[in-house]
């Protein structure tokens, strides 16, 4: 298995022509100045842990949501001034932003932020870590997909393309981006060399000669990434627009994120994550502007507000959709928390993004309308979204060999 | 032209695949056993191990190590472990020695007693004055150097300078100079690079007086994640150092998440490492009842429906049933996500254990049963009926159901396999070791030993197969090098920064066993600027031997990822 991988993208490689390139070329391809054409940009930021969607985009209109959460709903929007920041962002009359994402709330009313309700993974696992991995392979259910839906969504390569088209921010390479194609994960972008210039060219001789295919394929990955990214790691960065990207792994992440966007090297896809989620215990304070998930959305919200910002006109170009691998029980556990539930929300933004409105049907709170009696319904798959991105937004056109054996029916979210 | 080289490619991949499950069945010879054997039952050879092993024979000695009990411990080890005194202390006593800042306020406030230790209290009352002396001082101090100012009030400007000039030991002479009493405060105003750098040159007893003064609750972990390097390093009882890690990581739990932070010495210490070669239902037992898990997967908090306890939450608030734990005991503990279970079975299993509770977590106390939070009623778990009112035995009913079903013993053995053998481990050496493990009563070193006797553990396709984790990559460059380790927390680092921060998985799942998780551009990039640090002997704390010309080299190169 790991030998087809290498093999396939190898040969593909040899049968256009390509590949062998030395290293010389391939950096006088990319080096700065060369005019390359702006590729559409897609960013993943995958919530580990399972999020409360019911909580983040909350169902102020459902009388169901209150009876089932009795100590931990976010209330009902409020114009009173001893509520202020206490309650829900009122969106369209029925749903609400939680108020530590009041910072997206300029985003949804200038129609550049989606979100979609009752959307998921129709998988019936409440494991994370099945969940996760059927979200990241894209296929539901199918434990043996080897690769990522975010790898083989890449449009296939039309002569060179850019060592860094995919990148992971963090230490390991996360399953939706692993496959075929070449994809780096790194720490950060200052971070990524080799201090040795000298013993770094005589390990790029010795994993070159390795024997085993994937290590070599990885090392080979790691080399080219490294020249590339050697011109931008001497120019500090300043976010654009007074940006300010909050001091958490997503901030950093996403201003990394940024500088490789406006460095204009190539990157057509990008993850990140941000974990923490699972709030079985004292996910809601004394009021629903504090405890557990309160911080870590101001966090969340920080972080896309600032990239927004930071991106300006770029944004046109860029997509950025957010998911989780399952929803919270909709009733409230025994712990001010919430136990794995199924369907959750899904945030999308973008220049080109239909936003400013709540996508998907809303199934329902009432017993009858639960997914196995406790649970938010299950009314949009995220390959619906996910596919619609992929298909129109970055203009790969075989959605087949995205999602196998599934036929995403787009939301016209772009 | 192309077809041809589609048809070869074929041919290759069939050829490969056919080559692959051959192999399982066609074993190395001579010395390459031995250094199967090194690979996969230690942290990696040291010099001198492959003799040792070749003059025992390897049969005995992998019998040894299947008996840690009958190796001397190595001496060296315990020298080095010593100053680490967490590490043999009670949760109880680790909460009051190395206080967290909530516990010296209580100490301040008079709710709990100091330590009896005369030395101790003087630290931790010296630590209270200078919080006291700092937040008072806040308004007075220049925003621009609240340190140089706060030294500035301690010594005079004669003694500063001549911390800040110098060679480090000439820094450390000069703190080594000054009156005893003073040294703990000079200690707590330095800015952390400067007390960094004496902390690299400073003998064990001041390097402690350094650590507690910067935290005393960050010691906890600091001596956890040390001990886990050095034992890996030194110990020669390797096989139970690797068990320990393998089950740590099966049961894992995660240090930052509140109590846990106390409870996790014991865990390790108590509850897994005791068990690592003995029976799976006393290991899975001692997990269930660890104060470690209970709070890690909050079933101390679930509480029974229409039980006393579910009334009388805090604000006159309603408690109940948490899950947490009842799911990941059968899916990552035991059965495995596809062992057979519902969600109905969860949720069964959840009321079983309501009541298993602990004494004051917080505090660091122990397993309690809570007849008051337990739901009474009659449960079915994957199909066996558990009769009303069985109190604390309902979970050990549990236990006993899951600790001898088949699909556990496939599971467990499967992520051995895994583990020791290759990422996809052939089925019917799976299969064998369950047999084993069912015949057993899952004796986990009868288990290991069915592995060890199959020529699958010998084979070809398992010689070199697997990538090294972080912690195994680290750690046999330290030992190929000879390395001796005077403080392991630059190591420890470096494990993090090549993607396993120890004792610090978030999630339940633990690690992944399989090398795939560990081929990434990142790591690889930090795993070479390891291989130059080390063998540069720039790693704080550990000097490896740099006879052999272009160690970084070797030790950077892709044989040595492997194992």
């Amino acid at each position: 298995m790991i030998n087809r991988r290498v093999f396939l993208r190898n040969s593909a490689l040899a049968m256009i022509g390509a590949g062998t390139a030395p290293l010389w070329l391939e950096r006088a391809l990319y080096a700065a100045g060369v005019p390359t054409p702006r590729k559409k940009i897609l960013v993943a930021i995958f919530q580990r842990g399972a999020a409360d969607g019911l909580n983040i985009v909350v169902p102020h209109g459902e009388s169901a949501y209150y009876a089932l959460r009795p100590t931990i709903s976010v209330p009902r929007p409020s114009s009173a001034g001893d509520q202020a920041g206490k309650t829900a962002i009122d969106l369209d009359g029925f749903f609400g932003l939680h108020p530590s994402l009041a910072p997206l709330k300029p985003l949804f009313d200038q129609r550049h932020l989606a979100i979609v309700d009752a959307a998921g993974s129709p998988d019936p696992t409440r494991s994370h870590f099945d969940a996760q991995d059927y979200m990241e392979s894209g296929t539901p259910g199918l434990k043996s997909t080897e690769s990522g839906w975010m790898n083989r969504a890449l449009p296939k390569p039309e002569g060179k393309v850019s060592p860094v088209r995919a990148v992971a921010l963090g230490a390991e390479l996360p399953r939706t981006l692993r496959g075929e194609e070449a994809a780096v994960a790194m720490r950060s972008i200052g971070a990524f060399q080799v201090r040795d210039p000298q013993a770094a060219a005589e390990f790029q001789q010795m994993f070159a000669a390795s024997k085993d295919p994937l290590l070599q394929a990885t090392a080979r990955e790691t080399f080219e990434a490294m020249a590339m990214l050697q011109t931008i790691q001497k120019q500090p960065y300043t976010p654009a627009a007074g940006a300010e990207y909050p001091r958490a792994p997503l901030g950093e992440n996403l201003k990394q994120i940024a500088q490789l966007i406006k460095a204009d090297v190539g990157m057509e896809m990008a993850f990140a994550d941000i974990g923490n989620w699972d709030h079985h215990v004292q996910e809601v304070g004394q009021t629903a502007d504090q405890g557990r998930l309160a911080d870590l959305l101001r966090t969340f919200g920080q972080a896309l507000s600032a990239f927004w910002t930071d991106m300006g006109d770029r944004m046109q170009d860029i997509a950025v959709v957010t998911m989780s691998e399952f929803g919270r029980t909709a009733k409230e556990n025994g712990n001010r928390g919430t136990d794995h539930g199924h369907a959750n929300c899904m945030f999308v933004m973008g220049g080109d993004i239909q936003g400013g409105k709540v996508y998907g049907k809303w199934p329902g709170l009432q017993p009858h309308q639960l997914y196995e009696g406790r649970d938010l319904f299950l009314t949009t798959d995220f390959r619906d979204v996910l596919g619609e991105l992929v298909s129109r937004h970055s203009g790969n056109p075989s959605l087949q060999g995205v999602f196998p054996g599934y036929s995403p029916k787009f939301l016209g979210l772009v | 032209m192309r077809r041809t080289a589609c048809w070869g490619l074929g041919i290759v991949l069939i050829v490969t695949a056919y080559a692959e499950t051959a192999s399982f069945s066609r074993e190395v010879s001579g010395d390459d056993r031995i250094r199967q054997a090194l690979n996969r039952l230690t942290f990696g050879p040291r010099p001198g191990d492959f003799a040792q092993v070749k003059s025992m024979g390897l049969k005995k000695w992998v019998d040894l190590q299947l008996h840690p009990e009958r190796i001397p411990e190595n001496p060296v080890l315990a020298e080095k472990l010593k100053p680490l005194d967490t590490l043999t202390m009670s949760a109880k006593d680790m909460v009051r020695n190395y206080p967290a800042p909530g516990i010296v306020k209580q100490m301040v406030d008079g709710r709990l007693p100091f330590p009896s230790d005369p030395d101790r209290r003087l630290m931790i009352e010296k630590i209270v004055k200078r919080e006291e002396a700092r937040q008072g001082d806040a308004g007075a101090l220049a925003p621009d150097a609240p340190e140089r100012r706060n030294l500035a009030g301690i010594l005079s400007a004669g003694e500063i300078r001549s911390l800040r000039s110098g060679t480090p030991q000439e820094r450390l002479a000069a703190l080594e100079a000054l009156p005893h009493d003073k040294q703990d405060n000079v200690i707590g105003a330095l800015p952390p690079a400067m007390r960094q750098g004496l902390f690299a040159v400073a003998p064990p007893d001041l390097r402690r007086r350094i650590e507690f003064t910067a935290g005393p609750a960050q010691v906890v972990a600091r001596d956890l994640q040390e001990a886990k390097i050095l034992r890996a390093v030194y110990s020669n009882r390797q096989l139970e150092e690797v068990l320990t890690d393998f089950w740590f990581n099966h049961f894992n739990v995660f240090i930052d998440k509140g109590a846990d932070h106390y409870l996790t010495t014991e865990y390790e210490r108590d509850v897994i490492r005791p068990h690592v070669l003995g029976k799976f239902r006393d290991l899975l037992e001692a997990t269930a009842k660890s104060p470690a898990m209970l709070f890690y997967l909050d079933n101390w908090e679930s509480v029974g429906a229409a039980t006393p306890a579910a009334f009388a939450g805090p604000n006159g608030q309603r408690r109940g049933l948490n899950e947490n734990y009842g799911r990941e005991l059968l899916e990552l503990h035991t059965l495995g996500v596809d062992g057979g279970y519902t969600q109905k079975d969860v949720t069964e299993v959840a009321r079983c254990f309501t009541g298993w509770t602990i004494e004051r977590p917080n505090l660091g106390g122990g397993f309690r049963f809570a007849e008051r939070q337990h739901d009474l009623g009659e449960k079915l778990v994957l199909g066996v009926k558990i009769p009303a009112g069985g109190g604390q035995k309902d979970g050990e009913k549990v236990l006993d159901i899951v600790a001898r079903h088949p699909s556990t013993a496939h599971f467990i053995s499967r992520e051995l396999a895994q583990r020791f053998v290759a990422d996809d481990p052939p089925p019917a050496l799976v299969e064998r070791m369950a047999q084993t493990f069912l015949k057993t009563d899952g004796d986990l070193r009868a288990v290991m030993q069915t592995m060890l006797d199959a020529r699958e553990f010998w084979s070809q396709a398992a010689y070199q197969s697997k990538m090294k984790s972080p912690l195994e990559v680290v750690v046999s460059a330290v030992r190929a090098s000879d390395g001796n380790v005077d403080f392991a927390q630059a190591l420890v680092n470096q494990v993090a920064q090549l993607g396993e921060p120890l004792y610090r998985k978030i999630e339940p799942t633990g690690y992944s066993n399989t090398s795939r998780e560990w081929m990434s551009t990142a790591g690889l990039m930090a795993r070479m600027n390891f291989a130059v640090q080390l063998s540069g002997n720039k790693v704080p704390g550990v000097k490896v031997d740099q006879t052999p010309a272009s160690t970084d080299i070797a030790l950077g190169s892709p044989e040595f990822q492997k194992r």
